[in-house]
C-alpha cells in the first residue's frame, strides 16, 4: 500500500450558510508533487486549512501523516508557509528562522537555509525591512526549516519576478527528487505545469478533476489556432473564443478541420498559427463549461 | 518547556522593538497617581489612605494590561497571516499560551514599578517588604478574571471591536471597582453593585495585604467566582476560535 501523507474523505466544510467545501476527496500519496487549482473561492485555501489542522471539517475526516491534523504531532514532518508576506516586522530573519526551528527535532541550519534560498548575510536585518521577494522567499524557506516530508504551499510565487519564480521552483524541484512530497496551490498554471506530477482541479467546492499532468491535458485535448483577420471569425467547432489586438485565438479539438473551413469561408486571414492549448486554456474550458452549465441552469428556472 | 521559553522569548522581542507599547503601559498609571493623588495632601500624606491608592492603581495598571496586552493584543495576531502559520508548527495551544502569560505578568509588573516608585518618593505609602512580595502576588491574582477577559475577547473579536470594548470594560470596572475613587465615598447603591465586580474584590484583596487590614471573605469567593468563569470563556473562546472567519 502506498504511504499516504495527507488524506481528505468526503471532507466538506460550511461557513455560516457558505458551503466552502463540498465532500472533497483527495489522497497525497509520498513522493508526489501535487498541483491544486481552481479559481478564487473554489474552496483550495479552505482544504488547505483542513489539512494543516487550522479548522475541522463540517462533516467528513481529514488526516495528515495517518492522524489528526489538529494534533500537534501529526504535524512534525509538515513544512507550511505564512500567506502572503505576514512575517513579524520588527523580528530579525535570523530570529524568525530560530522561533520556528525550535519546533523540530532535527532543523536546517540557520546558514544552510538563508544560503539554500538566496539569503544569505540578511539574518540580523528586521523582516519588516527586506523586499517583497525576500519576504516570500524567507516565507517559503521557513516550510523547509525542520526537513519536512510533506510541504503544504499556498500559491508560493505570488509576487515574485521571473527570475526569482524560476529559482523557487529549482528548489521545489529538487525536494520532490530527493523524495520530498508537495502540495501546492497556484495562481500561475504555468508552475503547475512547470512542477506538478499530478493536477488536481477543485471549483466551487468540489474536486472537477484528478489525474496526472498529461491526462488532464489530453481530458480537454484541444488546439489552439491563432489568426489575424479584420473581423471575428464564426466557424464551428469552436469551443472558446479571444481575441487581444486584432489576433482571434480560436480553440478547438479538431484543428484541421478549422482550418480547412476556414479557407472555405473565405475570410482575410494572416498569421496563422497552429499550437495545442496550455493547461491553463484547457483548465478554463473545463471550469468555463461549468460556469456556463450553471448559468442555463439558472436561467431555466 | 523549552518550546514555552521559546515563544516567550518571541513575544517579548515583538513587542519590545515597538517601545512605546511599553512606554505607554508605564505612563498612565504613574500620570494618574502624578496628578490625581499626589497634589492631594490629605491622601498623600497619610499612609493608609496613600498605600491604598498605590495599590488601587497598580492593579489598574494590570487590569490595563491584561484587556490590552490580552485582548487588543490576540484580535491582533490572529488579523496577521503570522498567527494562523504558528498554528501549523508542531505545538500545542500550552507554549503560546504559558508565553502570553509570561509576557503579561512582566509587563504589568513594568507597569505597576513607576507606581510604586512615584509613591514611595513623593507620598506618605510605606510597606513592609514582606507584605509588598505578597501584594505583588495578590495582585497577579487580582488579574486573573481580568487575563480570562482579555483573552476571551481576544479570540472572539475582531480588532476594531476589540479596542473599544476593551476601553469599556476598563473604565467602568476600575471606576466601579473603586480604584480611581475608595469604595469608602461610594453611595450605598453603587457600593452593592461594587462589591460583586471582580475589580472591587481584587482592589480589597491587595489594599488588605498591603495596608495589613483585614481581607473580607466575601472578596476572595467574589474572586474566585469571577476567575473561574472568565476562565472557562476563555477555554471556550479559544476552541471556538479558527482564525479569521473568511477565505
Amino acid at each position: 500500500m502506498t504511504d499516504l501523507l495527507a488524506r481528505a474523505v468526503d471532507a466538506t466544510r460550511d461557513f455560516d450558510s457558505t458551503r466552502a467545501l463540498d465532500g472533497v476527496s483527495l489522497d497525497v500519496p509520498a513522493g508526489q508533487i501535487v498541483g491544486l487549482l481552481g479559481p478564487n473561492g473554489a474552496g483550495k485555501t479552505t482544504l488547505l486549512s483542513l489539512l494543516l489542522g487550522l479548522r475541522r471539517p463540517t462533516s467528513g475526516r481529514v488526516e495528515l501523516f495517518g492522524g489528526d491534523p489538529r494534533d500537534p504531532a501529526s504535524r512534525r514532518s509538515l513544512g507550511s508557509t505564512p500567506q502572503e508576506t505576514g512575517l513579524p516586522a520588527t523580528l530579525r530573519v535570523g530570529e524568525v528562522v530560530d522561533f520556528v526551528s525550535r519546533h523540530y527535532a532535527d532543523p536546517m541550519s540557520l546558514g544552510e537555509l538563508l544560503d539554500g534560498f538566496g539569503l544569505d548575510g540578511l539574518q540580523r536585518r528586521q523582516t519588516g525591512s527586506l523586499s517583497g521577494g525576500q519576504k516570500r522567499r524567507l516565507a517559503v524557506a521557513l516550510a523547509f526549516v525542520g526537513r519536512p516530508r510533506l510541504v503544504i504551499l499556498d500559491e508560493p510565487t505570488t509576487g515574485l519576478d521571473v527570475d526569482a519564480r524560476r529559482s523557487l521552483w529549482d528548489g521545489v524541484r529538487a525536494f520532490g527528487e530527493t523524495g520530498g512530497t508537495v502540495l501546492l496551490t497556484s495562481h500561475y498554471l504555468e508552475e503547475v505545469e512547470a512542477l506538478a506530477d499530478r493536477v488536481v482541479v477543485i471549483d466551487d467546492g468540489r474536486v472537477v478533476t484528478d489525474d496526472t499532468l498529461d491526462a488532464v491535458r489530453a481530458s480537454v485535448d484541444l488546439r489552439r489556432v491563432s489568426l489575424r483577420s479584420p473581423a471575428a471569425p464564426d466557424l464551428p467547432g469552436v469551443v472558446r473564443h479571444s481575441s487581444e489586438h486584432g489576433v482571434h485565438h480560436l480553440y478547438t479539438p479538431d484543428a484541421d478541420a478549422l482550418v480547412r473551413d476556414l479557407v472555405v469561408s473565405g475570410l482575410e486571414f494572416s498569421g496563422l498559427e497552429v499550437r495545442g492549448a496550455s493547461l491553463e486554456e484547457a483548465f478554463l474550458a473545463l471550469t468555463g463549461d461549468r460556469a456556463q452549465t450553471a448559468r442555463e441552469k439558472a436561467a431555466a428556472r | 518547556m523549552n518550546l514555552a521559553l521559546t515563544h516567550t522569548r518571541f513575544l517579548f522581542l515583538e513587542t519590545v522593538r515597538v517601545p512605546i507599547a511599553v512606554i505607554g503601559t508605564m505612563m498612565f498609571p504613574a500620570l494618574s497617581l502624578l496628578f490625581f493623588v499626589i497634589p492631594q495632601g490629605a491622601v498623600a500624606d497619610n499612609p493608609v489612605f496613600a498605600t491604598a491608592a498605590t495599590a488601587q492603581l497598580s492593579l489598574f495598571a494590570v487590569i490595563s494590561v491584561c484587556l490590552f496586552t490580552f485582548g487588543v493584543g490576540v484580535s491582533e495576531d490572529r488579523s496577521t497571516p503570522w498567527d494562523p502559520y504558528v498554528r501549523t508548527l508542531p505545538a500545542g495551544v500550552a507554549p503560546r499560551m504559558v508565553g502570553r502569560m509570561l509576557n503579561g505578568t512582566l509587563f504589568s509588573l513594568l507597569g505597576v514599578l513607576p507606581v510604586v516608585l512615584l509613591a514611595a518618593l513623593l507620598t506618605a505609602a510605606t510597606v513592609s517588604v514582606t507584605d509588598l512580595l505578597v501584594g505583588v502576588l495578590a495582585l497577579v491574582a487580582a488579574g486573573l478574571p481580568f487575563l480570562g477577559i482579555g483573552l476571551a475577547m481576544g479570540y472572539s473579536l475582531p480588532v476594531k471591536a476589540s479596542v473599544p470594548v476593551a476601553q469599556v470594560v476598563l473604565f467602568p470596572m476600575a471606576f466601579g471597582g473603586g480604584l480611581f475613587l475608595p469604595p469608602q465615598v461610594f453611595p450605598d447603591w453603587l457600593n452593592s453593585i461594587s462589591v460583586l465586580l471582580p475589580s472591587r474584590a481584587g482592589r480589597d484583596l491587595v489594599v488588605g495585604v498591603v495596608t495589613g487590614t483585614d481581607v473580607p471573605a466575601r472578596a476572595v469567593v467574589v474572586l474566585l467566582i469571577w476567575a473561574v468563569a472568565t476562565a472557562l470563556l476563555a477555554a471556550w473562546a479559544y476552541r471556538r476560535d479558527e482564525g479569521r472567519r473568511f477565505h
